[in-house]
């Protein structure tokens, strides 16, 4: 057993090789820091981190080192001894402020960082109020054009080299790199070679300062105004840990959330700028039912009532021909509630698994200087499969069915007649690469007497239905979705559906005759309790990290925590 | 930090004599006073006491708090920035800003929108307060009347045509002058001037 002193606070570090930076933030004291971040390596080069250091000798007095260190370069052992405020640190830690604030232009008012910026977070903790600085700031020219998606303002930079690592360790490309010496240096690029990597908008998530600034969500809003909500990205079945940022009903931008079980501490592009369907002005608004004489918008009861009534009909006639398609973007509640519907109706209703969309191969970080994967080193990684749940709808399907059936069976009874009344989850993320649903099947939907359909967008298959409900997207529902691992997280809803729509699990639910809102928790806990694959969910309480298959679930909902990175 | 109960001092009232109980002398006060206007203005003796509005129009003081206008830079550009600090301090919300990239070289953001709802507005000045780059600025102007709804939402060309309007008129000079974007880092020079070096 280890025990390091901070602050004379005693922590035990057990046999962890840890920094003073992080032996401090288990004692729960934040040492500032600007270049040191948990996922890169460590170079020492802000300053910001300077602490006094010591030994406690076995006969309980204590040796402190004459100079302020590094606390991120500084290894802690069994009697380290950090101080963090003592009048030395202070000094240390002021006159490093004011040293990165020299050059560093006071534009706040027009800064998009400004709210979340750690310069401006440290400056008011830990610096001087005034600069004695007497000559003309500088104020080298801005790269707006550093990447497809990123925007340099090179004069806010205080040469961190996060980003410059970054791109070197994790996403590998190493196409940014830092030019000239001493105050002139700068973040840059080679002429014609851009920061164009699938991880590259990390890096402003990385930026301590707003140097780097993301071109979707440049002056679009003040941080201050976002609410935020802990989610899991549905852009592909690594389901990465995310926050999402909105406000008034609108998703303003994606950040990854560290999450070890997940995928660590990054997303990619594809991901973080996945979210724009969620805001258009396309999306279906309203469920519509096709009459005798076209289309007419409903309220959700009637759509309800009208769906209950079909299914009931040709149940009653062909219960061989009911059928319900489920998508691999429900969430496991919403699946679980589609899925027991299906099989109120008897043991012969069938139930499928839709298309699971796949693209290419698992693309896994850090590359080489040419973007040739390395084997055997992968830091992070996106994968093919592009849904995020598909485990978890699975383990519905087992529940229900005993297997999972694929969605060629659906196809192949489409073509042949046999489909009576079938529903067919959608919540399918338009990709831009054609509809979901097969184009040359959509023909035979005709011959189906009773079509509903949950789609998020117009669509062949929604021109097809008899009841089209208006499907909610990721950042609407409350729910689970299970990743490539069986890891289990929560997501969390930050703006309601759009016009009278209801989030497809109210729709489901309301199907099953069961009355009430739907409570994610609650599902979760039932489902946990009935299905013994997804035991994990049995609390209701999935924790900020999620829980894994054989973990135990926390019975207590997770406390919001600010992360300190 | 709460106000404690040995921080407060209690003031009493004077106790009112005989005389003040009987309310006759002030009674006699009031109207001697009422004679001696009734005299002034008949006979044309003393100074006039009613202003003659709308025919003339009162002048206010500089620091009068009417409706909002937006300052022009030297070249006559909108001065905001797009900072959304008035609309974050407004306490009724009456600010809605939408930022752009600025179409200037020398500027980053601007605002593509700006609305103020005059209806909703409260005139605290806190807006004006809030604002790093003295671009929103309350007037003197304060006979502010519409037709319709509408027309008391006044977006951010109407606010500039007040600018335009009142500086001509010369009735509100720009009252700040604390220097361009970045003034955290200069020394303050002095207080509110108000008149002299304005535009500066």
């Amino acid at each position: 057993m280890a025990t390091v002193y901070v602050n004379d606070t005693p922590v035990d570090i057990g046999d962890e090789k840890l920094n003073c930076v992080q032996a401090a933030e288990k004692a729960g004291i934040l040492i500032p820091h600007y270049c040191y971040h948990p996922a890169l390596s460590v170079v020492a080069s802000c300053r910001m981190c300077l602490v006094e250091v010591g030994d406690k000798k076995p006969d309980g007095t204590v040796a402190m080192q004459p100079k302020v260190v590094p606390g991120c370069q500084t290894p802690v052992k069994d009697g380290t001894v950090i101080i963090t405020r003592s009048p030395k640190a202070k000094d240390a830690q002021e006159r490093t402020l004011e040293s990165l604030l020299l050059n560093h232009p006071l534009d706040c008012p027009v800064c998009d960082k400004a709210g979340e910026c750690s310069l401006q977070d440290y400056s008011f903790g830990y610096g001087k109020a005034e600069s004695r600085m007497n000559d003309e700031k500088k104020t080298p020219p801005n790269k707006p054009d550093i990447g497809a998606n990123i925007n340099l303002f090179t004069d806010r930079c205080i040469m961190c080299s996060r980003c410059v690592r970054f791109t070197r360790e994790i996403a590998g490309t190493a196409e940014l790199h830092i030019t000239h010496r001493g105050d002139h240096a700068e973040i840059d690029v080679f002429p014609g070679d851009p920061l164009d990597n699938k991880l590259s908008t990390n890096v402003v998530d990385l930026c301590p300062v707003g140097a780097l600034a993301s071109k979707d969500f440049l002056y679009t809003q003040r941080v201050w105004n976002l609410k935020t909500v802990d989610s899991v990205c549905p852009g592909c079945s690594t389901g990465c840990s995310i926050h999402v940022d909105g406000n008034k009903g609108v998703v303003y931008r994606l950040r990854p959330r560290v999450n070890p079980k997940a995928q660590g501490h990054f997303m990619c592009d594809e991901g973080r700028l996945g979210y724009h369907y969620a805001n258009s002005a396309e999306r279906l608004r309203e469920p519509i039912v096709r009459g005798p004489h076209g289309w007419s918008p409903v309220g959700h009861r009637e759509a309800v009532q009208r769906t209950q009534t079909g299914f009931n009909e040709y149940s009653l006639r062909s219960i061989t021909g009911v059928w319900g398609v489920l998508s691999p973007f429900m969430t496991v509640e919403e699946a679980y509630l589609l899925a027991s519907w299906i099989r109120d109706f008897g043991k012969e209703a069938r139930l499928v698994m839709g298309p699971v969309p796949v693209d290419g191969q698992d693309d896994h970080y850090p590359k080489d200087r040419r973007g040739n994967e390395i084997p055997g080193a992968s830091k992070f990684t996106i994968r093919s499969e592009k849904c995020p749940n598909r485990k978890g709808v699975e383990a519905i399907l087992e529940h229900f069915s005993g297997s999972v059936v694929s969605f060629d069976a659906f196809l192949a009874a489409l073509q042949k007649g046999q489909v009576k009344a079938a529903i067919l989850a959608g919540g399918y993320v338009p990709t831009g690469k054609g509809h979901w649903f097969p184009a040359e099947a959509v023909p035979h939907l005709d011959q189906v007497p009773f079509l509903v359909v949950h789609e998020i967008f117009k669509s062949p298959l929604s021109e097809k239905a008899h009841v089209v409900f208006p499907a909610a997207s990721w950042a609407e529902k409350e729910g689970t979705y299970i990743n490539h691992n069986g890891l289990a997280q929560a997501i969390h809803w930050i703006s309601t559906p759009p016009g009278e729509s209801r989030t497809d699990g109210q729709a489901y639910l309301d199907l099953l005759g069961r009355t009430g809102l739907m409570r994610a928790q609650q599902l979760r806990k039932e489902i946990g309790e009935k299905i013994p694959s997804l035991i994990q969910l049995s609390t209701g309480h999935l924790g900020s990290s999620g829980v894994l298959p054989g973990e135990v679930p926390p019975a207590q909902a997770p406390k919001q925590k600010i992360p300190v990175h | 930090m709460a106000i404690q109960t040995k921080d407060v001092i209690w003031v009493e009232p004077p106790k009112l004599g005989i005389l003040d109980q009987l309310y006759l002398p002030a009674i006699a006060g009031g109207v001697v006073t009422a004679l001696k206007h009734l005299i002034e203005t008949t006979t044309g003796m003393g100074a006039e006491k009613t202003q003659q509005y709308p025919e003339e129009k009162p002048k206010l003081p500089p620091h009068y708090r009417g409706l909002h206008r937006l300052n022009r830079d030297e070249e006559g550009r909108v001065k905001c920035v797009a900072c959304y600090m008035c609309s974050t301090a407004c306490p009724a919300h009456c600010i809605d800003i939408v930022a752009a990239p600025s179409p200037w070289k020398d500027r980053e953001k601007y605002p593509e929108v700006f609305v103020i709802d005059e209806l909703r507005c409260i005139y605290c000045g806190m807006c004006e307060q809030a604002c790093p780059v003295d671009a929103i600025e309350l007037t003197s102007v304060f006979d502010l009347t519409g037709m319709s709804r509408e027309q008391m939402i006044f977006n951010k060309e109407k606010l500039l045509s007040v600018f335009d309007e009142t500086v001509k008129a010369g009735t509100d000079p720009v009252r700040t002058h604390s220097g361009k974007l970045g003034p955290a880092s200069e020394p303050a020079e002095s207080g509110l001037t108000g008149t002299s070096s304005a535009q500066s």
